[in-house]
């Protein structure tokens, strides 16, 4: 230092050093009293509003589903008030306590609490995983005092939907769930990932969305910040969604279903005035209340593992040899190509093709075109179609919708096909042959057709109109271009069924009993794949579908019908039974009804029931190691894979040179055997395009 | 002692200092019942307990003789830097870091001692320093390892703020005490050279997290940056005049973190305002203000520079806690005098005060001419 330091200079030297301390402390004062001011003055408006977004949550309330109705307007899928819990993965703690704790208060059982664990990694972020629904008061309670120590589980009041039949109206109706992470990714709103917010997943629910959705209710309320409610402040009521009204008769659609029993088969019923469809049943069936909140391990398993192939919608999307069902059409083909319906032809047993002979199922002697049908004689039509030619047949199948596709909502149809040698040249490069004609005229070889095609043909040849089915009430749809036959030619077609029910024919056995209402039907029996042993024995999957149409009453006709029992063997066996009491439940519901009860005795119960019964038994086995459920998508996979499994038996079977009409087994002659190649089973997938 | 102007033993308490923190510890326990949701036994009773019990310890330091003080100064500080490495042995043997030691009747953190303590060892170094030597290298090494091993030793337990809180007081003092400016210019230069090694290599990953989060508070809203997100909602929801009393939503509804200890000013601000900011900046104001008067007044230079320093520490706590709430500085631990619940920081600034009162009474006595 180069001047002195003195006590002086250093007592000089601390004055100056405190004020610069404090005024630099002033300073700093003055900067917080500054900064506190911009803050609490300048951006007020904006921490005000964070602090208010902070404080108020606003909650959706999801809005009660629209309801579907039948035709009267009792409801197929409703909503009913429910208490449900469920999980905001993202705001869980612990989310194994958790789990344990709510399987401990919910007394979940084993497999349960691990599709829980599985739906729980599966879901993304605040997406709601739903726990538990449809739960009483008290179950209610336990799990809401235990929410301090459980963040992340929400307990809710709201509606869940339920379906009064439940498993009847699986296929039609389809079932909701909860939004998947694609189905926001494509819709991007709110709502979507809204606790307890169901949308449609399949079926009608799926297709009218939209108008069955409705407007979600808010509801305002004060939450701390671990997510606490601690005061309502506003609501705002939620707005319901539409109601779609539907042509279908609920107590008939149940009926139908639950008179199928423990059959594999598909109804459709239609009305002949409108073309409205009355029932759409594909059994066994799914129970959609059970699907809205996720699938059960357990369910899966029993679904998957059922060769009666729950998944799939058989009335639209099961295609199946028409066999004899096709005879009347082919009755109206062969009048409009000139021939005399009082022609005779006499049946030997057979019919000789060159060097092939085509068996008839009996010795009919001497049949003209109404006794044909009555008896479903091969012979006549073999005859009549080598003299007309196949390629008359065709376009009258397609005019009176086989092979066709149809505009209705819901499920994608499959429309089969209607060959001819246009499409078997396209589809495996080979000449149409004589013996093709002979298999297609009598609905085997390369036919195939939905049941719902097979009502809409019996439905136009009842009413002589060209009807077109319709989903939607108070819609029918506009009469397609007016079909080419004459009320004499139908009065044939007419006759011939008329007999077969109440004449002696194939389904005498399945006339109605009530009054003098009576039934005309046709009955069909179609092979489902090359057998050296009858087709009425043996492996299930191996026998022959069964099949039946009819309508009634025959003077007036109200209502046409369509029966397919996968491996039911002789169409009068087990089809035409179920539609002479489906159609008895039309007329006589209180006699059909309770006819219906008894046999349901025998079999074990309502199917919610026998399901039930499965269900637990299942349980009782697997526990929870059955494997676990994938996403919506692995559902979508295995209703492929359904579709995929049932087109390739279906291929199997229509490639046979099946040259068997009704109920009749010949083994053609070795040297004959020029069956087409069986298509592998990527070739079946894609079988069902159009019939040309 | 009699030479007060009014004989009475009341009159005679340092109401200068009294009076305004009894003004501050009173609306702390106003805004502690509020953050207790409406309760008064929760929080404001032992606060208001405390304080009491801290002001007879701060009346009775204040009534410790000159002499005693600066011998005791060195023993004290000794004692003080021994509980710390007690405390580091204690953590190294149970196998954990620990910042207190249990003395059955109270967890006493040493750490927190030594903030008055250090100020006190550095008066008393430069009051025996001959006034010649203040600026030479013995005015600084001695006095560097003094503070260091200190600030060594907290950082190790680690706690940051604490040891920031030591230096500050320590530097502080050694600028009072005359230490030449333009080594402060240098320190500062190689503070700016060390403190990115330092933030690098130096500090943990939290404190390290703390300090990008203070920087960019919004990169993290629902991490770290939480803390001070919250905290400037609260202040500035609550605008010129507040939310009113027991209205604070940030608060009642636990977003704000801590609203009874770090963060009791936004507690404070969203209910009261602007208008109660502005008090409290005017409580401490005058506290602090009195303190550096105390100082500047004080008659001789161990007792300037005791006085300045215990001033300081006191500051530093309030322009710490105070930046941070409002968003000026990363989220350290500390707590604001006077109105955070906590006995420890209630304890260091009243062992402050009660040094000052100390001060203003021996200045008193030997310069009976000043106004008391």
């Amino acid at each position: 230092m180069r001047h002195r330091i003195t006590t002086t200079s250093l007592a000089q030297s601390f004055d100056r050093r405190t004020f610069v301390v404090g005024a630099a402390q002033g300073g700093l004062g003055l900067l917080l009293a500054a900064r506190m001011g911009y803050i609490a003055v300048a951006e007020n408006e904006k921490y005000e509003m964070e602090a208010e977004s902070n404080r108020v949550n606003l909650t959706l309330v999801p809005p009660r589903r629209g309801w579907i109705l039948d035709r009267n307007g009792q409801p197929i899928a409703s909503n009913r008030a429910d208490f449900r819990i469920d999980i905001i993965p993202k705001r869980l703690a612990d989310p194994d306590g958790t789990i344990r704790e709510l399987s401990a208060v919910l007394k979940f059982s084993s497999d349960q609490t691990q599709d829980l664990h599985d739906r729980l990694k599966a879901a993304a972020g605040f997406q709601p995983v739903p726990v538990a629904d449809g739960l009483d008061y008290e179950t209610f309670a336990a799990v809401s005092v235990r929410l301090p120590d459980l963040p992340g589980v929400i307990p809710q009041r709201g509606f869940s939907r339920f379906y009064p039949t439940g498993p009847s109206v699986g296929h039609l109706i389809g079932y909701v769930g909860a939004a998947t992470a694609k189905e926001y990714e494509n819709e991007k709103i709110p709502l979507l990932v809204t606790p307890g917010f169901k949308l449609g997943k399949d079926g009608l629910e799926k297709q009218f969305e939209q108008e069955l959705r409705g407007e979600p209710g808010a509801r305002r309320v004060e939450v701390t910040a671990s997510g606490r409610i601690v005061r309502d402040l506003d609501t705002r009521e939620d707005v319901q969604g539409h109601s779609v009204k539907l042509t279908i008769d609920a107590q008939l659609q149940d009926f139908a279903a639950r008179r199928i029993g423990l059959e594999s088969a598909a109804v459709v019923v239609m009305d002949c005035q409108t073309g409205g469809i009355l029932a759409l049943v594909s059994m066994p069936c799914f129970d959609p209340n059970s699907f809205a909140d996720g699938i059960g391990r357990i369910e899966w398993k029993m679904l998957n593992e059922d060769d009666h192939i729950p998944l799939l919608n058989k009335a639209l999307r099961g295609l199946y040899p028409p066999g004899s069902t096709m005879k009347p059409m082919a009755s109206l083909a062969l009048q409009i190509h000139g021939v005399s319906p009082d022609e005779h032809v006499f049946c030997p047993g057979g019919y000789q093709l060159g060097r092939r002979f085509f068996r008839c199922d009996a010795r009919h002697g001497s049949v003209d075109m109404r006794g044909a049908i009555e008896h479903s004689c091969n012979t006549y039509f073999w005859s009549m179609a080598h003299r007309v030619g196949y390629d008359a047949i065709a376009p009258v199948a397609k005019q009176l919708g086989l092979g066709q596709e149809f505009d209705l909502p819901g499920a994608a149809q499959r429309y089969g096909t209607i060959p001819d040698a246009a499409w078997k040249m396209r589809r495996y490069h080979q000449e149409w042959t004589a013996s093709d004609s002979l298999n297609a005229s009598i609905g085997q070889g390369y036919v195939s057709v939905s049941p719902l095609q097979l009502a809409v043909m019996t439905s136009r040849i009842a009413s002589g109109r060209n009807l077109l089915p319709s989903l939607i009430f108070g819609h029918p749809k506009p009469l397609g271009p007016a079909l080419a036959f004459t009320p004499e030619q139908l009065a044939v077609a007419h006759d011939g069924m008329f007999r077969v029910v109440n004449g002696s024919g194939t389904a005498a056995g399945s006339k109605l009993q009530i009054g003098d209402i009576q039934m005309a039907g046709k009955t069909g029996t179609a092979q489902v794949r090359r057998l050296t042993s009858r087709g009425s024995v043996g492996e299930w999957k191996a026998r022959d579908h069964s099949l039946f149409v009819c309508y009634a009453p025959t003077d007036e006709p109200r209502y046409a019908m369509s029966v397919v029992v996968e491996h039911g063997t002789f169409g009068a066996r087990a089809a035409a039974p179920i539609a002479r009491d489906i159609m008895t439940c039309l007329f006589d519901p209180t006699k059909a009804w309770a006819d219906l009860l008894m046999m349901e005795k025998t079999w074990g119960g309502t199917p919610t029931e026998r399901m039930q019964a499965k269900y637990d038994a299942f349980a009782a086995r697997y526990g929870s190691s059955a494997p676990k459920v994938g996403s919506d998508a692995a559902v979508e996979a295995a209703k492929t894979r359904a579709d995929a499994d049932h087109a390739a038996a279906e291929t199997n079977g229509s490639n046979t040179d099946a040259e068997r009409g009704e109920a009749n087994l010949s083994s053609p002659t070795p040297a004959q055997t020029t069956a087409p190649p069986v298509p592998t089973p990527a070739e079946a997938g894609t079988l069902a395009e159009p019939g040309n | 002692m009699a030479r007060g102007l009014i004989p009475d033993p009341i009159a005679r308490l340092p109401w200068r200092v009294l009076l305004p923190l009894t003004i501050l510890v009173g609306f702390g326990a106003t805004v502690l019942y509020s953050a207790a949701g409406g309760s008064f036994r929760t929080y404001s009773l032992s606060h208001l307990i405390r304080f009491g019990v801290f002001v007879v310890m701060a009346l009775v330091m204040s009534r410790f003789p000159r002499n005693w003080v600066q011998i005791a100064a060195y023993p004290i500080y000794g004692a003080i830097l021994l509980l710390l490495v007690g405390v580091e042995a204690i953590g190294a043997i149970g196998g954990g870091a620990q910042r207190w030691l249990d003395l059955g009747i109270i967890r006493l953190q040493p750490s927190e001692l030594m903030k008055p303590g250090i100020v006190l060892v550095l008066a008393a170094f430069y009051q025996g320093l001959p006034a010649g030597q203040i600026g030479n290298w013995r005015a600084l090494l001695p006095a560097a390892v003094l503070l260091g091993l200190p600030a060594g030793l907290v950082l190790l337990q680690p706690d940051l703020g604490t040891a920031m809180a030591i230096v500050f007081g320590g530097l502080v003092t050694m600028f009072l005490a005359g230490i030449p400016a333009k080594w402060f210019g240098g320190g500062a230069l190689a503070a700016a050279i060390a403190a990115p090694i330092a933030f690098f290599f130096g500090l943990r990953d939290y404190q390290r997290n703390r300090v990008y989060t203070f920087l960019d508070p919004e990169s993290d809203p629902l991490g770290t940056g939480y803390h001070i997100t919250q905290s400037k909602i609260a202040i500035g929801s609550g605008g010129i005049f507040g939310k009113g009393f027991g209205q604070g939503s940030q608060s009642h509804l636990d977003y704000l973190p801590e609203p009874h200890t770090d963060f009791v000013f936004a507690t404070m601000a969203e209910e009261w305002g602007l208008f109660g900011g502005l008090l409290v900046l005017l409580v401490f104001g005058i506290v602090l203000r009195w303190g550096l008067m105390v100082s500047r007044q004080a008659p001789d230079r161990f007792s300037q520079l005791l006085a300045g320093g215990m001033t300081v520490t006191i500051f530093f706590y309030v322009a710490i806690n105070l930046s941070m709430v409002m968003g000026l500085a990363p989220v350290v631990g500390i707590p604001l005098p006077f109105m955070s619940h906590g006995g420890t920081s209630m304890m260091t600034n009243m062992i402050c005060i009660g040094t000052l009162m100390m001060i203003e009474r021996w200045s008193q006595r030997e310069a009976p001419r000043r106004f008391g």
